[in-house]
């Protein structure tokens, strides 16, 4: 789209445009083909030579099985982080949203962890669930009756991981669902509670619905999140292990690039992963120029 | 409420309450851990009463964690991403919704297809451009066999390096955060929602292009803009990954990273009160800046949906 009333010059829009294009060919395309190209090639250690071998870094990869238990630690901890935050944010958007004197304090009270550092986050839990001296790790013990101990066990590393990451994510979700909630017409609820409907009934037949876009996007949002965002906490608090148990997929390319010094499966990595997220893009234009909604 | 449910309205606000202190609990105890010196705080479990040793963690904290230097190169980098990216957005935006010229819509997909590919993807490659800038131009030099001309006019052989590297600046730490589109992608989306008439009347009144810029866009877009500076700003603070990959020196360390050094080891003393406190001190200007400007960012953060 461009407007109708337009500007003529030769030189300036190509100037304007100019720090834009520089930024992005130096530090996007350029390193962009760059990885494509180590992708496919070999190179030893030293950089000194390098030889086209087509997929072989895919293929080996794909055979690899600790990348595929890679892509399934990560999938599981997205879901988990997602669904978790999503729920508990949606949970008290929606009790804030009926609190009608309170909202603002309450919207206060709630937004800031949104500006606390992934990594921070890391830190504040990983002193909570601290085996010897927690105090939800402490919680856990008593009432579960489980041995806690995120050093040695990975499912335990995993809830570590996952509390960390789906705190820091809710206050981002209630900002979306309170909003979202907000700008429902409360025509309708009323229409239905005229109607007899009781609010479970109303929440679920008419707020949910109507909620359908918010609640597709920051499920898009959540899911890049847990992918990408969530490295600093990975880093911080299991780096990895114990055993594996935690590395995800951002987390493994980073440990096999810079630590393993393995380019062209790094290199791979980094495409599978650039794949999966233009794929996600897609299907989030798709849907959105859809505008999921009420449908039946 | 559309009916009276008292029931429901007392547990709304009982839910509301607990949903606030479960957010919240983290931070409150690790507030009182850091007011508490070591003997307490490796208690267990910790008593719940604040002590008085807040300002002696902080201090420890400020001394062992190198803070004063590492926030200020936070500082720095954040401030410089949000700097950088409006105002690299905020030209390139205009440039693509106001002139009509050849390549505008090669450049408006080229630069659209960066819209959400984060530094996470693609960290090899951009560490590599990083250690040497001048890497692509160097590639060009040898494929075009430069050497050998330069050799063969020079009469003997010289060897070519081209060599810039930003490792351990600023420069590194900021320039390729910038490189995201998605700052012009919103301030497109808003530049065409403003009337048309602005701009013809601007040009009727004999404005430059420049000057409708200056004098009425930018001014349009202040909301806008004041969205973004949180986001950024909090982004920009927040960076984790590329910080870590390009500083080697600990004096160009960033806060969130320094942090690391805090943690108490399986075999130290466990001085959680210490790294708390730190922590505490490095999480505080982005959550100010969330809680001042909340009006402003929660408009963005939402407007970023559209």
């Amino acid at each position: 789209m461009i407007k109708r009333s337009l500007f003529s010059s030769k030189t300036l829009p190509y100037l304007l445009i100019l720090p834009q294009i520089v930024v992005t060919l130096t530090f996007f395309y350029w390193p962009a083909a760059q990885g494509l190209m180590q992708s496919v090639m070999r190179s030893d250690p030293f950089g000194q030579h390098s030889t086209f071998i087509w997929f072989a870094n895919f293929t080996a990869l794909f055979k690899d099985p600790l990348y595929l238990k890679s892509i399934a630690t990560t999938v599981f901890f997205s879901v988990c982080v997602t669904v978790s935050s999503i729920s508990i944010g949606l949970f008290i958007a929606t009790m804030a949203n009926r609190a009608l004197k309170a909202k603002a304090v309450v919207r206060t009270a709630l937004i800031w962890p949104y500006a606390v550092a992934p990594a921070i986050s890391g830190i504040l839990w990983l002193f909570l669930l601290h085996p010897s001296y927690g105090i939800v790790a402490l919680g856990i013990k008593r009432w579960f009756g489980v041995d806690w101990n995120p050093v040695l066990r990975g499912s335990d590393a995993m809830v570590m991981i996952i509390m960390a990451s789906a705190w820091k994510e809710i206050s981002y979700n209630f900002v979306f669902f309170i909003a979202g909630l907000q700008a429902i017409p409360k025509s309708l609820i009323e229409a239905a509670a005229i109607d007899g409907a009781s609010p479970f009934r109303r929440f679920w037949t008419i707020t949910v619905p109507l909620l359908s876009p918010t609640l597709f996007f920051v499920t898009v949002m959540n899911i890049i999140y847990a992918f990408f965002d969530t490295f600093g906490v990975v880093h911080v608090m299991t780096q990895g292990g114990p055993g594996g148990a935690t590395n995800t997929l951002v987390y493994k390319v980073y440990q096999d690039g810079f630590i393993g010094l393995n380019m062209g499966g790094s290199a791979a990595q980094s495409v599978v992963l650039m794949t999966l997220i233009i794929v996600i893009t897609v299907i989030q234009f798709k849907y959105v120029e859809q505008k999921v909604q009420y449908t039946g | 409420m559309v009916e009276k449910t008292p029931i429901l309205d007392t547990l709304t606000y009982v839910f509301l309450i607990a949903g606030i202190i479960i957010v919240g609990f983290p931070i409150i105890y690790a507030v009182i851990a850091a007011t508490l010196p070591i003997e307490d705080v490796s208690r267990v479990p910790m008593p719940f009463i604040p002590g008085d040793q807040f300002w002696v963690n902080i201090r420890e904290a400020w001394v062992r964690g190198d803070l004063g230097n590492h926030l200020l190169n936070s500082f720095i980098m954040a401030s410089g991403i949000t700097l950088g990216k409006i105002v690299v957005s905020l030209l390139g935006a205009f440039s693509i919704v106001y002139f009509d010229y050849r390549f505008r819509t090669v450049v408006f997909v080229s630069v659209f297809c960066t819209l959400m590919l984060p530094v996470e993807v693609r960290i090899l490659p951009t560490y590599e451009m990083a250690a040497n800038l001048l890497g692509p131009l160097q590639e060009l030099w040898r494929f075009l066999h430069l050497d050998g001309i330069v050799s063969w006019i020079a009469g003997h052989e010289i060897e070519m390096t081209l060599e810039w590297s930003i490792l351990d600046s600023y420069t590194g730490l900021i320039m390729p955060l910038i490189a995201s589109a998605t700052c012009t992608f919103l301030f497109r989306q808003f530049f065409l929602t403003i009337p048309e008439e602005l701009c013809e009347a601007a040009k009727m009144d004999g404005a430059s292009a420049m000057t409708f810029f200056r004098k009425i866009l930018i001014p349009l877009s202040k909301t806008n803009i004041a969205a973004l500076v949180v986001i950024e700003f909090v982004y920009g603070w927040n960076q984790y990954l590329w910080p870590l990959l390009i500083t080697t020196k600990p004096q160009m360390m960033t806060a969130v990273i320094g942090l690391q050094h805090l943690i108490p080891a399986a075999d130290d003393l466990p001085y959680w009160n210490v790294a708390l406190a730190g922590s505490l001190l490095v999480m505080l200007p982005p959550v100010l800046v969330v809680l001042f400007m909340q009006r402003w960012f929660v408009k963005g953060l939402v407007e970023r949906e559209k």
